[in-house]
């Protein structure tokens, strides 16, 4: 099988999710190409043929631009599978791929058996095999999901070029907000989910979390909510943590909070649905309410 | 100014699934349905919309899928779009990505909108790709993943979530079409009155079928609950046994109980 790897480059930095594509490619097995548009001078370790463009001239993510020079590697690859990561690039672009040459696309796979591809459904809670029906099919591989692979080796490059016309105007970038909380650095995180109901309940959880000498954390949906702010999100778009407890109060489990905090030391979640999503990374799941339990265990610590 | 929203209707995610017979998808019988969350977003940034340039965009809200869906079609007519399009299709559940998009970008194509919102992804099936396929069927620019929008004499400025709490800035001239993300907005709950207001609204019905008769690019099988991956522990009981038992555990397993 050929497999052609669309990895990611921002701001003159190769992303480190390129490395779970030559994961995900070793996994699987064939000869892999990479594509980046990126730059001759910080070229991945990896032997194969490598599409460049470069950076300097193509800015940063353009999805026209983008989708032009892809479809130019593509041509000329021939590739059976076109593999993205599923992050705000790839689910971005891999659709417009998919749509210009008529492909089936399976979004945020996590495993294969064959040509069947897994992934999640139903916020996480479900897997389905999801099996493309064209010969040729685009990917998104969920990240974290296969383990990053350290090539080595120098690769082939051949300089891609395009002349397509730009229909987004990119501004610039906005970065991520300054903390007064530093969750990654924290021994103990007690995290609050949707599943304490209302804003007032915040104070049960931050309780545990000081009984426990901890921080406190929370999940997206009890920060879109405005139940607190977005220093205390932790996830694949707040921050990732790696604290020796993690306690999780009333989160199910979504992907993107699991990504940022499954390589906690032990992980103690409590959650009245026993197949909440979570449980896949406990290490304890209590089925409770979060409301009665949390401040029966608060008590016994203080 | 023409708009066109593009809503779903999801289970509740706190719902309890079984695979259907052939377990493609989940059983229908007994779950609740409601609005998905991103296209809530989508919903609310469309109103505001309207409301910022004074009434004048009309906004066309559509949703594809059995009777069910005209719930969703009258929560987004109450929050304030002003016509409907349910696209009759009993078969919802086995049509994926490709097929809906068709359908939706064979209804929009001699409309004219000039701007078109989605949801990001659907909290079922989660594929990310409806919107974008849509506007790469109808040859317009796109851009997902918003979480803030701003439009001015025909240029959308969006701001894209990425990961780690970075955010971009990108421009595009309408007609375009963007994806929501949670906390784009902050959704506001229907009134009784516009509830009321809401039934006088016209809901134009299609069949699915006459937009579009393309064929699926995926299977899906083996619809299940995931396999226990790790070697946690799940503990019931009453509260006092609970805690006693974790407190034993924690003191065991970790360093950070004295």
């Amino acid at each position: 099988m050929k497999l052609l790897l669309v990895g990611e480059y921002r701001e003159g930095r190769l992303l480190d999710t390129t490395a779970e594509l030559l994961g995900f490619a070793a996994a699987i097995g064939g000869e892999a190409s990479l594509f980046l548009v990126g730059s001759a001078e910080a070229v991945p370790a990896f032997s194969g043929s490598l599409y460049l463009a470069d950076a300097k001239v193509y800015g940063e993510y353009n999805p026209e631009v983008h989708k032009q020079l892809l479809l130019k590697a593509v041509q000329e690859e021939n590739p059976d599978l076109v593999v993205f990561v599923h992050s705000s690039y790839g689910w971005d672009l891999a659709p417009r791929v998919a749509a210009s040459l008529k492909l089936a696309q399976v979004s945020e796979v996590i495993g294969f058996a064959g040509n069947a591809y897994e992934v999640g459904c139903c916020n996480a809670k479900m897997h389905r095999n999801v099996t493309p029906s064209t010969s040729k099919a685009v990917i998104t591989i969920q990240a974290g999901a296969f383990p990053a692979l350290q090539a080595e080796g120098s690769p082939s490059v051949k300089v891609l070029s395009t002349d397509a016309a730009s229909t987004t105007e990119f501004m610039g970038y906005e970065p991520a907000e300054a903390r007064d909380v530093n969750l990654a650095k924290a021994e103990i995180v007690v995290s609050a989910g949707r599943g304490i109901g209302k804003k007032e309940n915040i104070e049960v959880v931050r309780s545990l979390a000081k009984a426990f000498g901890g921080e406190l954390g929370a999940s997206r949906p009890v920060v879109d909510a405005g139940w607190i702010d977005h220093g205390h999100q932790v996830g694949s778009t707040g921050q990732t943590v790696t604290p020796k407890l993690y306690v999780a109060c009333g989160i199910s489990g979504s992907i993107q909070h699991l990504a940022g905090m499954k390589k906690s030391g032990f992980i103690l979640a409590i959650n009245k649905d026993k197949n909440a999503p979570i449980g896949e990374v406990a290490d304890v799941l209590v089925v409770a309410d979060v409301l009665q339990f949390v401040p029966a265990l608060t008590a016994k610590l203080s | 100014m023409k708009i066109l929203v593009c809503i779903k209707q999801v289970p509740d995610m706190e719902s309890h699934f079984r695979p259907n017979g052939s377990a493609t998808w989940f059983d229908e019988s007994d779950l609740a349905f409601r609005m998905n969350e991103y296209d809530e977003y989508a919903v609310e940034e469309a109103v505001r919309l309207k409301e910022q340039l004074g009434g004048e965009p009309e906004i066309t809200v559509l949703s594809i899928g059995p009777d069910r869906v005209i719930e969703a079609i009258k929560k987004a007519l109450a929050i304030g779009c002003d016509r409907a399009v349910h696209i009759l299709e009993p078969e919802v559940a086995s049509r994926e990505p490709w097929q809906i998009a068709s359908i939706i970008a064979a209804y929009a194509r001699d409309k004219q909108f000039d701007l078109l919102f989605t949801g990001m992804q659907s909290q079922d099936r989660g594929s990310a790709q409806v919107g974008v396929l849509v506007a790469e069927l109808l040859g317009i620019p796109s851009t997902t993943t918003l979480v803030g929008f701003a439009w001015a004499d025909g240029v959308v400025t969006a701001t894209r979530e990425l990961e780690g709490g970075v955010k971009s800035k990108v421009r595009l001239k309408t007609p375009a079409l963007v994806t929501c993300q949670l906390g784009l907005n902050s959704p506001r709950y229907p009134t009784l009155p516009n509830i009321m207001k809401a039934r006088k609204k016209e809901i134009t019905m299609l069949q699915a079928g006459e937009l579009s008769s393309e064929k699926p690019l995926t299977g899906s099988a083996a619809f299940r609950h995931p396999e226990k991956r790790g070697s946690g522990v799940v503990l019931e009981g009453s509260v006092d046994e609970l805690v006693e038992k974790v407190l034993v555990i924690l003191k065991d397993k970790t360093a950070v109980l004295r």
